[in-house]
This record gives structure tokens, sequence and C-alpha cells, in this order.
């Protein structure tokens, strides 16, 4: 299992590296955890590849006024472990924890992870629930959009050709909230056949905040504002999580029907809801 | 094209050149003639092809020999002293019985150390969930567990 | 010459750590990939996409034009050599012509069709990229009940009913047993496609030398010595220009006790290039190209009184051999045969095993071979029969043992049973788990609406392969021991070990045998150009029968030693002990080595005795032994999403002497964990068009570490009385022992909701699905 022959660039600045992949025509590496295998396997057969290990500048996580900024190529294992990312997004560190493994935390990065856009990744679902946005860069652009507007479809995203995924930037979670990702792995790959995240808040014995972000069950992660909104108002859980996932295309594989992937995200968004709600104050 | 690149793997500075799609397992196997680190699987599941990069372990099937360029590594073969004295993490799975074939066991090695080097005194839960990203077929991972314990305990030595 | 010795502790028995360990922990182990010649090429091999198709055409060409490409073969170059070899014989038995890679057809997915071989593995893998292969896909037969069924794709076109086999047994009367019957429970119960993942896959290094026209092979097998002999045979080269060296094996499980393909194509390609070659496999290939195990579909029939007392077994079994024959394909499900009657006193029995061509790679022994088969259904039998009467699963069991005084026990299969305590297991099992406590516990967790489960499976396993009369190259295991002038002793056991421990296990039983230190034996293995011919490890022989050839070779060198230290000392009873001949009447003694180099020196020998100190001994087992156990097992089911949590699991196992307590600990927890793979998580699934879709480990799921429930073991001891350590084997039983315990506790756990049986593997959502149906899934 051996890849093709490719060029391979390892520019050393973010601006080397935008003017690179300006044509469109290059693969980018980032912590390679997907890109490698596929390559391997020979199901990708890139000519040319970026290499966007050797840039300092995508790899940093800090907290300013109220809003965590991530850079790309920070691994998993980073944010697991990050005194920040644990500090002021409690639940994304959560997420980053049930990755993989532990090689492929260390090696993994945030960028490459959401940038290919697999359908049973972890990190959407918290990106989701805390309502990040993810600021996107070309050699002529930069703009920054909603992690909801951000994933397409299956392995598609908003990026266009010749631009990366910069930063992500989460609004800092309230002290007292509580949050919780509720995982059901594949027994084989590791992957989420279904992932939960969720964040509350509470204001005199009920939820006065809810969001949900679900991974896995569909060709690409969702917010269930329905069942948000059912919380809000004060629907008793189990009752709110019923209707997850209505709507939603569900994936089937030889592991989980889509009617069994839809029914675990509901008891897992109720069990995830419960364990956050002891953890909020 | 081929490229130049010059790491550091147990102590020793290797320079070679290499075409970019050479798999860093098969750089420290083919080129390096560090053949303790073994191929599994080609998905990134198994974790025989477990090596220490920047202290950290990584799966050296799913990178690139070219990624590897300036930095540390330490396989297998660089774990236990230079005068051949046993880590304490190889002792303990001798005495507890934690390998059966063997194929496995220089990244489970490297697993557990990175594991211990993290969390220095595991529950068997965290021990268990460490480990999932190195397969062993053979020993049903209790003896394994028990391995880890005992390191972790300080009973690794004789 | 010392006059006092004290005698040291006998090793046998003591959980030593192990000796092979030091080079495994520290990478400086070779295993097959490890091995580097001056010159050495590579193979990578062209295989089918379909699982069945014509091959139009091939062209080589492009392949050959890419840089470093030595060679490519094809189906034409390979014509005239000889097939891939089934051992296994039986009556009226079709076997297609196995040719080393396809001619017109493949048949199923991952059929070699084309070799390509090149100065480095990655211009190999480009070159075998570049050879076009134009195949016109024809309907294929994935599973064994469609394709006995009319109309279905002949998998080979001779043979349109796609049957390979039909096998009878019967022992007894079981119409009458089944006329006498007040119960018969009925089930079709199914053993589905493992994938055995040996962490290390195949691979062979072929090393040609023309000056003597002779040929290295190296390979990762379990049987050295058996792939000479038909490797010679397939190249038609004599076999005694044929080395095959076995480096270090990275697990076997039964998918290495085979003649693949590869070894012979290897020979043949080295021998044409002049190059030594290698070929490894990948993962990929390992799932497509190596033997499954399992794939049975059995419909059991149990015939009991009302009072428990079981009448007669009846079984008809569709056995997925897959594509073609391999080494022991078509022997396989007739071991589950030999086995269906359990540890139970019963007569009757009778069963029909039809063998099934499919487009899927061919089955053979894997972990148990078998008996796991025969024990899931027996075991599930016994269960449902015990709901049916509403009887305890314990008290029907032990109703039924056979009892301890009739042994040796013919059973209605025409075997022996040797030696057994069948209550035993069970009844420490019980108390261990707190038994009456479990029952109490899951009535109070039923008025609370939990499904709790408490499963208990007995076995017995047939082990020790075995006489020669049920194996088709002979059941025998050979050892050499040699005395070097030294002193230093090194022991060449014929049953190659893959991980199994021999290196240590063997060197107890020689230190003890002859009074030295574990140290001063080596354990040598593996390599046919050194050690005598052997049959190899697989089915729980390596200590009962490859150890108890050690045991009388031991005997026989011993008898020689104490000859020369009773010249040596001038007194007529010696003994071995603490590295020494001594003398019993005075305690005077002469050092080990100071014998030995007596031997080798020969300026003196004892009277009618050669010089020199080797011995070899050849050992035919006059029957096989039967280990058993007792698993109990004790779950939870999830309600809402169908997971199974493993609350307990306790295995009392009885696989008689225990040579090193460690090891067998060892070989219980990896076959529990083989076991518990096939009962929750593992199945191979072909589509019908044979597209293997669990074709990486990303798909198929083995075992991980946090998945693993804390398996409390022990053990009880029957000595057998087939060998003279009394030892029954133990590799297989946590296999053959797990995978109905734990049905048995899911079951137990949905009962209350009217399900009496589940299918492997116990998925999440199978589980979930009956109990949102009410158990009717």
């Amino acid at each position: 299992m051996i890849p093709q022959p490719f060029d391979y660039y390892a520019p050393a600045t973010l601006r080397e590296a935008l003017a690179m992949i300006a044509s469109g025509e290059h693969k980018i590496l980032a912590g390679g955890m997907s890109l490698v295998p596929l390559m391997k396997l020979r199901l990708a057969l890139p000519e040319h590849v970026v290499d966007l290990g050797r840039i300092p500048e995508l790899n940093y996580i800090a907290e300013s006024g109220g809003v965590l900024r991530i850079g790309a190529m920070s691994t998993h294992h980073d944010i697991e472990s990050s005194a920040a990312v644990r500090a002021h997004c409690p639940l994304l560190a959560e997420a980053a924890g049930h990755i993989g493994d532990a090689q492929v935390r260390n090696m993994g990065t945030i960028g490459g992870s959401i940038a290919h856009a697999d359908p049973s990744a972890d990190y959407p679902a918290a990106l989701l629930a805390l309502e990040t946005k993810i600021r996107i860069v070309s050699a002529n652009s930069d703009r920054t959009i909603d992690a909801a507007e951000f994933f397409v479809d299956a392995f598609t995203t908003a990026l266009e050709p010749g631009e990366i995924v910069l930063e992500l930037q989460a609004p800092v979670e309230d002290q007292g909230e509580g949050y919780c990702y509720e995982k059901v792995p594949h027994p084989a790959s590791g992957f989420a056949v279904v992932g939960v995240a969720v964040r509350v808040k509470k204001a005199g014995g009920k939820i006065a905040m809810a969001r949900i972000g679900i991974t896995g069950m569909g060709p690409r992660p969702f917010r269930d504002s329905m069942a948000e909104k059912m919380l809000e108002s004060g629907t008793e859980i189990g009752q709110a999580t019923q209707s997850i996932g209505q709507g939603e295309e569900a994936n089937s594989d030889l592991y989980a029907s889509g009617d069994y992937r839809r029914h675990l995200a509901r008891v897992h968004a109720a069990r995830a809801l419960r364990t956050a709600l002891t953890r909020a104050s | 094209m081929k490229r130049t690149i010059s790491l550091t793997i147990n102590g020793k500075t290797y320079t070679d050149e290499v075409e970019p799609r050479l798999l860093l397992i098969h750089y420290l196997r083919e080129v390096a003639g560090l053949t303790g680190p073994h191929i599994g699987c080609e998905t990134s599941i198994c974790g025989a092809c477990t090596v220490l990069v920047g202290g950290k372990t990584v799966k050296s099937c799913t990178m690139f020999a070219v990624q590897a360029d300036g930095r540390e590594l330490t396989t297998i073969e660089g774990v236990a002293a230079a005068d051949g004295k046993l880590d304490p993490v190889q002792e303990a799975f001798w005495n507890e019985h934690g390998l059966q074939c063997g194929f496995c066991t220089p990244g489970m090695v490297l697993s557990v150390k990175h594991l211990l080097a993290a969390n220095p005194n595991p529950t068997d839960q965290e021990i268990r969930h460490g480990l999932d990203g190195n397969l062993c077929r053979c020993t049903g991972y209790q003896h394994i567990v028990n391995a880890v314990k005992a390191a972790a305990a300080g009973k690794g030595g004789v | 010459m010392a006059t006092t010795v004290s005698k040291p502790d006998l090793l046998v028995g003591k959980s030593i750590r192990r000796r092979e360990d030091p080079r495994l922990l520290t990478g400086t182990a070779i295993y097959l990939d490890d091995i580097k010649m001056p010159g050495m090429h590579h193979a990578c091999i062209v295989r089918s996409p379909h699982g069945a198709a014509r091959i139009k055409s091939i062209n080589t060409k492009p392949a050959l034009d890419r840089p470093g490409v030595a060679a490519v073969f094809t189906g034409a170059d390979i014509a005239s050599l000889g097939a891939v070899p089934c051992a296994a014989s039986l009556p009226g038995l079709r076997v297609p012509h196995h040719h080393l890679l396809a001619q017109d057809r493949v048949y199923y997915q991952g059929h070699p069709v084309a070799v390509v071989v090149a100065t480095d593995r990655y211009l190999a893998a480009d070159a075998a990229d570049a050879v076009e292969v134009e195949y016109e896909p024809l309907p294929a037969v994935t599973d064994p009940e469609k394709a006995i069924a009319a109309g279905a794709p002949a998998v080979h076109p001779e043979w349109a009913d796609n049957i390979a086999f039909t096998f009878h047994q019967e022992g007894g009367d079981t119409a009458q047993a089944f006329r006498d019957a007040e119960v018969i429970v009925k089930q079709r119960i199914t053993s589905q496609r493992l994938i055995p993942v040996a962490l290390e896959t195949r691979g062979v290094v072929a090393d040609w030398r023309p000056g003597e026209k002779s040929l290295t092979l190296f390979s990762s097998t379990q049987i050295p010595h058996l792939m000479r002999s038909l490797v010679a045979g397939i190249l038609g080269m004599p076999e005694n220009l044929l080395r095959v060296i076995t480096p270090e094996v990275g697990g076997g499980f039964g998918s290495k006790l085979n003649v693949y393909a590869e070894e012979a194509l290897m020979a043949f390609i080295a021998k044409r290039i002049n190059k030594p070659v290698k070929w490894v496999e990948s993962r990929r290939e390992n799932f497509q190209a190596t033997i499954h195990g399992r794939g049975h579909v059995d419909y059991f029939e149990l015939a009991a009184k009302r009072d428990g007392t079981m009448l007669g077994l009846k079984l008809k079994l569709i056995a997925d051999l897959g594509a073609y024959h391999q080494l022991l394909t078509p022997a396989i499900p007739t071991l589950s045969v030999l086995m269906m009657p359990g540890l139970y006193r019963f007569k009757n029995v009778t069963a029909d095993i039809v063998g099934v061509f499919t487009n899927c790679v061919p089955t053979d022994a894997y972990r148990g071979a078998g008996r796991p088969e025969a024990t899931h259904g027996i075991e599930r039998m016994v269960d449902m029969l015990a709901r049916e009467l509403n009887m305890d699963p314990v008290e029907l069991r032990l109703k039924n043992f056979v009892g301890n005084d009739e042994f040796p026990f013919p059973t209605a299969t025409g075997l022996s049973y040797d030696s057994g305590n069948y209550a035993a297991p069970l009844k420490q099992a019980l108390a261990q788990a707190g038994y009456p406590e479990l029952r109490t516990e899951q009535a109070q967790a039923r008025k609370e609406g939990r499904l709790m489960g408490i499963g208990i499976a007995t076995y017995g396993e047939i082990c020790a392969l075995g006489p020669s009369a049920a194996l088709p190259a002979g059941g025998w295991e050979s050892a050499t021991v040699k005395i070097e002038p030294s002193g230093k002793v090194t022991v060449m056991t014929g049953a190659s070990p893959h991980g199994q421990g021999e290196e240590t296990t063997f060197a107890q039983m020689a230190a003890d045998a002859l009074g030295v230190g574990i140290d001063d034996v080596l354990v040598v293995h593996g390599d046919t150009a050194v050690v005598q011919y052997g049959i190899g490890t697989f089915g729980s022989r390596g200590t009962a029968v490859g150890g108890a050839a050690l045991f009388y070779a031991l005997e026989e060198l011993k008898a020689k030693v104490r000859k020369f230290g009773a010249m040596m000392l001038d007194t007529d009873s010696v003994t071995l002990s603490g590295g020494a001949c001594v003398d019993e009447k005075t305690g005077k003694s002469i050092s080990f080595a100071e014998v030995a180099a007596a031997a080798y020196h020969a300026k003196k020998l004892p009277p009618n005795t050669e010089p020199g100190l080797v011995s070899t001994h050849f050992w035919e087992p006059p029957n096989f032994t039967f280990p058993f156990g007792a698993h109990l097992v004790v779950t939870e089911v999830d309600r809402e999403t169908g997971n199974i949590e493993i609350k307990r699991y306790i295995a009392v196992d009885d696989c008689g002497k225990i040579i090193n307590p460690l090891l067998v600990a060892g070989q219980v927890h990896g076959g529990v964990a083989q076991g518990l793979g096939q009962a929750l998580w593992e199945q191979a699934v072909y589509d019908d068009t044979g597209q293997l879709l669990t074709g990486e480990l990303t798909d198929y799921a083995i075992p991980k570490a946090h998945f693993m429930p804390w398996i409390e073991s022990s053990h009880t001891c029957t000595p057998s009385p087939v060998n003279p350590m009394g030892v029954k084997g133990v590799g297989e039983a946590g296999t053959i022992g797990c995978s109905p315990a734990v049905v048995n506790s899911v079951v137990d756990a949905l009962a209350p909701l009217g399900v009496r049986h589940i299918d492997m593997p116990l998925t999440p959502e199978k589980i979930w699905k009956m109990i949102a149906q009410g158990g009717q899934a």
C-alpha cells in the first residue's frame, strides 16, 4: 500500500503557502490522518502536496475579548490538553479527547479535520454547539463564516480552491454552563456512528439556553434548533429530543442503519443533556 | 524529485535523500535499518508502527519521511539503555507476560511510555483507552494492562 | 568433584517469564519483512477486483515498461506447475484445480491474476497498477444457502450445484431417540465468517542458489516442514534441495497453517529471475486472500425427555468453503461433527454436512477450527432446552454430563474422551460468581426493568491433534535433544511455535529432566535444514504432542547420561540434579559438563554405548486429549441502545497439568478475546457480487483494549492419560468457551421479551431492534 509519487512543498510562512496553493491544484497536507491513508490506498492521487506543518503561525491557541482563537494546525492533543480550551471551551476539549486514538490526536489537526469534512468526524458537533466561526484565507481573500455554513455535505465544505482554514473562533462559554459530548464510536474505525455535543445554561431550575450539535448521523453535521427551542421553552428532555434529526438525511452502513443512527442521536442527546445539566450551575 | 532530510533517531543523526512519497515507516525500516517498528495495516488502525516523534506517539505508516525532517525520533531500538538494560516498561511487559507473538509489542511499549509520561498513575480504564491505537490479537490485553500497572507502580525493574 | 548437591526446585508448574521476550521487547527479533538480501527484488500481486469474472485479456507491457521492473508473470507462466494443495480427503470430494495464478476465470475478490517483480516495493506497486486486465464480470454467489438453491450461479462451471461434498455421520439410533422424545428443540444457528487477523500479515522471501540448484524459502508459517514437502511438490523439485525457514512469526491462529499460492510463486520467481524475491501481504490482501474462518449455517434438533434427559441430536451443517479448498478446508466442518455431542452423555447423533462453494476466499482452520461452531451449537441448544423445560441451565447440564466414572468415554461420533470431571469447572465458576445471589440480583433487576443476563457455557474440545490416522500428513511430533560437549543443552522441536512460548516451556521441561539450569537450555525451531521433520503448531498440540515427544527424547537421553555418570562415579544408581550426576548412595557427584565432555571425548565408553549425547524421538499420540471447562458471563443490555456490557467474565478451564501458569493465562485471555470478537463485533461481509465489504481494519472490528472485560481465569486439573505429562492443551479453549457463554447471557437478559436465540455478532442495532419489536426480530 504505497502512495503514488508527488511533488512536495513545505512552505515556512502562511504567505508563501497561500501563494503556492493559489492555483487550486495542490492538495494540502495538515496532520495527514485522513489524507495519508487515502493516498496509500490510492484513493487520493495528488500530484502536488503542500505541507502546512512547518508554518508556526498556524499553530496557536489564545483567548482574547471573549473569543477563543485556535490556529488551524493545532493538534487534537493540543486542544484536548490546552488549559485555555479547557477553561473557555471545555466542550471542544472533551470532543477532541474522543477523536481516534492517542497517536491520531498527536498528529491530526483541527484545520485538517474540518477541511476534510468526514461526516463521522467528532469536531463538527462541538463546533456547531459552540456557534464557532471559521476564518478562511487565500492569497487574496480573508473571510469568516459560521461553522453551520462551512459544512456543506459529506466531504464538502465552503472552502474554495486556493483557500485554507486559518483559525477557529469560539465564543468563550459562560461560567456555569454545562456541556457534554456523547459519542457512539464505530468499533473498528473509532469514528462517530453518532456524536452529540450539547451546551446548556440553567436559570431558576429551568433550561435557559440549549445548543445541540450532531455529527455522524447524516452526510453533514447539524444543529437541532427545534429541540433547542423546545428545551428553552420548558419541554422536558425526553420529549424535546424525540424529534431530533427529523427531516435530516441519515446515513446507513454495514454497522448501523439510518433509523438506528437517528434513534441513537435522540438517546444520546438526552443523555448528553442530562450530563450537561449536572455540570451546570 | 528527491529531497534531503536530516533527522535524529535514538540520538543518532541520519541524513538521506528520499522521495517525498516515502512513508516514515519505510524510511525507518529500509533506509535507517531500524526494523523494530512493524507494519500491520495501511489504514492507521493497528499501531504496530508507533514511534515517538518529538516525544509524542505517532503512527509512522501515516506520515511521510519528509514530514520528519529536522525532528527527534525514538523507536523501540532506542528504548533500552545503551548497555542493554531494559526500560522499566519493557521489564514490566516481560514480567507480566504482556506479549505473545511480539509483533505489536514495539508500538505498544512506546504507547505505554507515552501514556505513563502523561499520566503516571492511570486507572485500568485510562490504560485501556490510552492503548486504543494499538491492536493486539494475542493477549486479550489483560497482561498488558497488568504490565502498565506494574510499570506505573515502579515494579518494572527486577 | 563436589560431594553434596541440593535438589533445586522444579521449573515445570512455575510462572517463568519467557526467554523469547528480550528480542521481541527490544525490536531486534527478525520477522519475515525484516529480511534483506543482496539483489533482493519485490513482488506485488495483481488481484481480481471481482468476485467472479472471465479474464478477457491481460496486457503486461505497460508494467514491463516501467522503471525497475524485472518481470511480470501471469497464469500462462505457471499453468504447468502443481496446484495449491488440499491435504484433506473425503469420499466424493470435488477438488477444483487451484492454480497459483488465475487462468481464464477468477473465482473470488483477491484471486491472484499476475505478479509484478521490481527492484523496490514502491516500483513494484506502481507497476502492478499498470497491468491492464480486462474482465467480463459474471454473476457471483457468496451466501452458502443461496449457492445451493436452484438457479444459483455456478462458482465452478463444472459443478452446477455448487456442492463440493456431502458427508454423513451417525451414531446410535437417532430416529428412535427422536421417537422417544417428549421435547424436541429446533434452531438454525450460524457461525459467521471471521477474518483471523494475525497482526503480522503473511510474507515470503525466496532465495534461489543456482550453483546448488537449491532454494531457501522464508515463510511466516506455522508448518515449516509440511511447507517444504508441499512446495517441493508444486514446483517438482527435490525436497532435500528446498529449505524452509520460519523467522519470528507474528501470530497465526490457523491462518498460517496453510500453503498458499504465494509461497510456490515466490519460489518459482526467484528461480526465474535468479534473484532473491520478497512478497509481503498488505492488510487488504490479508483480508481478501488469506483464509477466513467459520462460515457455518447449522440446523440443530435436540431431543429430550421432560425430566431433562437428553436423548439425541441432529445437525444439518451447511459449510461455506469459499471458491477453493485450501490445505484443510473440507475437513474443518467434520471437526464440528466430531464435537457436536459436547460434554453430554447421549449416544444418538446424526449429522449431514453440505460443503458449498461460494465466490469468497476459502475458509479453513481459524482458532478452534470447527469446535467453536459445534460448541456454540450444542451450548445454545442446551440453553433453549432448559428454557423449554423451565429448568435451570446449570441443572440441565449437570444432569447430562458424562460422569467421572465413565472415562474413557466413547462418544456417538466415534471419539474416546480421555478424562474428565465436567462438573468441577462448572461448580467452581458458579461458586466464584455467587450464582444464587446473581439470580436474585437478576430478579431484582428485571423488576426494575433492567435487562441483566447470566450465561453459562460448558465446553469440551478435541486437542493435541492428533493421532496420525486423523490427520492427512501425520499427527505425531518430533523432538531432538542434544547435550553439547560443554554440557549446554539444545532442544529442537518440530512443533514450530509462533508466540506460544515453547522456547520457555520446553526449556523448563528439559532443565527439570536433565537437572540443569534453564539458561543452559536453548530451544530451536523453524528451520528445516536444522530441525528434524515435524508437523507444526496448531490444534492445541504444541505441548501435548510436541512436548510429549520432548519428554521421551529427554528420557532416552537421561538414560545415556546416567550410563556415563555411573561409569565415571563408579556406581549403578545415578540421578541428574543441580547440574550434575549424583551417586544416590554416596552423594558424590560429577558435573554435567564433565559428563558431557567425557561422552564426546570418548576416551572411555560405558558398555554398549556410543559416543555423543543426542536423542531424537518421534511421538505418535495414542489419542486426542479433551480439555473442558465452564465460562460464566454476566451481561447487562442497554434497553435504549441495545449496547451490551459485560459485567463479569469468569473462565474456569481444565487443560490438565500446567507447565507455565503465566503462559496458560495468556492463552486463555487471548482465546477469550477472539471468542468475544466473534460474539460481539467480528463478521466478514461479502455483497452479492463478491465484494468484501469489510475490507480493512477500519470496517472489520477486532477487540481493542477497552472492549475487553477483566477475565477472572482459574483452573481445575484433570490430568490426561494420553501423554506422560498429563497436559491437554489450552490454545483454543478460551475461544471455544466464550461465544456461547456470551450469547447465552444476552439471550438470558432478553428472555423477558421472549427472545430465544440471536445469531452472532450481537451488534447493538440487532439487539435494539429485538427490544423494539418485543423480541420478535
